[in-house]
């Protein structure tokens, strides 16, 4: 195992290198704040999952968590679209300002925020219905019902799989692969104008060809929306993200309760080449997670 | 095994003979099943196949001359119970499921509470829900007498628990991620369930719902107590006087005369027919609407 272990981190310590040397100059970070994250704890019937969370989302940027399993990065991006409101037991408190508004603030409507924060989750998950009616439901339930084929084709074409699928619009989204089924749902996404694109781990049941695919079009997407991504690879993270934050586990010393910390958060660069906390260091260099 | 040599004999006899015991066990269980109802199957027919003429589907029935005493009014009655139930089990039933599968805190007591009663009131006796009918529905407080309707109210309450059972089991089977894949494209709750949940639920529901009215359809019990008559000799009302199919088979066989045996045995095979067509459309409609995930 230990072997293994730091052969990977070579490798990944090797790869994000390179990465930056690439992409340095194509990187003009926007600063514009979209998203205000300010003392924000989420509790699972009264027990804290994820605890005093403060950051900054920029418009435009990529931005990845990264951690180890049960750090509360899933439950973090949760947060965003008020996802976490479907389970009884969760409970927000804290801040996330977007625009300067408070998301759980009084008289916000969940349906509302969703409509302009998406969603792309860790397991493709098109409806039981054909592929223009998947693009088509967003629309359709939001009332944007003029011009509504030329806004799947629209959102087909920008998660790069119109060519793919034109002549089989009417088939059914399940028969496509699982790649292409992944990208249909950040097409579907895309249908209804959203500012913000969440992924939860979006290519993480999918092959390496896919999985670049999907970073490829995250790249191409950036340019019209913000991306928050959720990831469990390190390599990923390097590659697309132009902020990472890095999230661990506390463990607390009475009862042995796990609660996800931020630690670190700052540009992928510096998360991965000289990162301020040592336990992020451990982490990205393969040592511990 | 890692240290002995490879070993590819079977086992002991002794196992084998135990895996054969319990084969031929299954069978044997499968065969009591199967030649109960084959027997009663072949009886009925072998009586009955002369039976079926248009007097009995369509004929009133009389008490004197077997050979023309016809069941229709009492089939007529039995349709019309099937659409009546139809229309008032299943809206009932699928909106109470979706209450309790979409709604519903399960960490509430009275959510528990009303999910418990539920499975209990499935397996309460059907006489039980005649008395209720008569005591409520036929007298007291509805009262609307002993009616076709009121028929139709007790046949429905007798189905609700197994119908509702069969769609929150359809309900539950569809994947969370849907649910959500809707939610985050910012639909409504109500947007999600009608138009993801439930066409996707809809063979699990239909399945259900219809084998639960045909089980219903057959039932004797509750109707005799809220006053179907054996006897009508005109075609049903909404409001009036009615029979029902098994009432009249069971009116029959209670004649002394043979002739009015056989003419059960018709009774049988046409009640058989309405039951088989039922679950036929059951079976289609999951064929149709299934999907795979």
């Amino acid at each position: 195992m230990t072997e293994l272990e730091s052969t990977t981190a070579d490798r990944m310590v090797e790869v994000s290198a390179e990465t930056f040397v690439d992409r340095q100059e194509s990187r003009s970070l926007s600063r514009e704040t979209l998203f205000s994250v300010s003392d924000l704890t989420v509790s699972y019937g009264g027990f804290p999952a994820l605890a005093e969370v403060s950051m900054e989302i920029h418009r435009n940027n990529i931005t990845a968590f990264i951690g180890p399993s049960g750090c509360g990065k899933s439950t973090f991006i949760r947060c965003f679209n008020r996802l976490n409101d479907l389970i009884p037991s969760a409970k927000v408190e804290g801040t996330i300002l977007y625009h300067g508004q408070d998301l759980y603030g009084p008289g916000v409507d969940p349906v509302e925020v969703r409509k302009l924060i998406g969603m792309v989750f860790q397991k493709p998950n098109p409806f039981p219905k054909s592929i223009y009616d998947n693009i088509a439901f967003g629309p359709r339930v939001l009332g944007m019902k003029d011009g509504l084929d030329e806004r799947v084709e629209r959102s087909l074409h920008q998660a790069a799989l119109w060519d793919e699928v034109r002549d089989r619009l009417k088939e059914s989204a399940l028969s496509l692969s699982g790649g292409q089924q992944q990208r249909l749902c950040i097409a579907r996404c895309l249908a209804v104008d959203p500012e913000v694109i969440l992924m939860d781990e979006p290519a993480s049941s999918l092959d390496p060809i896919s999985t670049t695919r999907i970073e490829d079009l995250m790249h191409e997407l950036k340019r019209d929306y913000t991306i928050v991504i959720v990831t469990h690879n390190m390599q990923q993270a390097a590659r697309v993200a132009d902020m990472t934050a890095f999230f661990s586990v506390r463990v607390s010393e009475g009862d042995g309760r796990r609660t996800g910390i931020l630690v670190e958060y700052d540009t992928t660069q510096k998360i991965f080449t000289t990162p301020g906390d040592k336990r992020t260091e451990d982490y990205v260099t393969g040592r511990f997670g | 095994m890692s240290t002995g040599a490879l070993k590819l004999e079977g086992r002991s006899g002794r196992a084998r003979a135990k895996g054969w015991f319990f084969y031929v066990f299954l069978l044997a269980s499968l065969a009591v099943g199967f030649i109960a109802l084959a027997t009663l199957l072949i009886d009925v027919f072998k009586d009955g196949i002369g039976q079926i003429d248009r007097t009995l589907i369509t004929g009133a029935p009389n008490v004197i001359e077997p050979a023309t005493a016809g069941a229709g009014p009492a089939i007529l009655a039995t349709i019309y119970l099937m659409f009546l139930l139809l229309f008032m089990a299943v809206p009932i039933g699928v909106a109470t499921s979706i209450y309790l599968e979409e709604y519903a805190d399960k960490t509430r007591w009275y959510n528990r509470l009303l999910d418990l009663n539920i499975q209990n009131l499935a397996a309460v006796p059907s006489i039980v829900y005649g008395i209720l009918g008569l005591a409520f529905i036929v007298r007291g407080p509805v009262g609307i007498g002993r009616v076709l309707l009121a028929g139709a109210m007790i046949l429905t309450l007798l189905v609700l628990p197994t119908v509702i059972i069969a769609s929150r089991e359809a309900i539950r089977a569809i994947p969370d991620s849907i649910r959500q894949g809707g939610l985050a494209l910012g639909a409504t709750q109500w947007q999600v369930i009608w138009r993801q949940v439930l066409p996707a639920a809809v063979p699990g529901i239909a399945t259900g719902t219809i084998l639960a009215l045909s089980r219903a359809i057959g039932e004797t019990a509750p109707l005799l107590l809220v006053g179907a008559l054996s006897y009508i000799s005109f075609n049903p009302t909404l409001l009036g006087d009615f029979t029902a199919l098994p009432i009249q088979i069971y009116q029959w066989i209670q004649q002394d005369e043979a002739g009015f045996t056989l003419r059960a045995a018709g009774g049988i095979i046409v009640l058989l027919a309405i039951l088989l067509t039922m679950n036929a459309f059951a079976i289609f409609i999951r064929n149709r609407y299934q999907k795979r995930w």
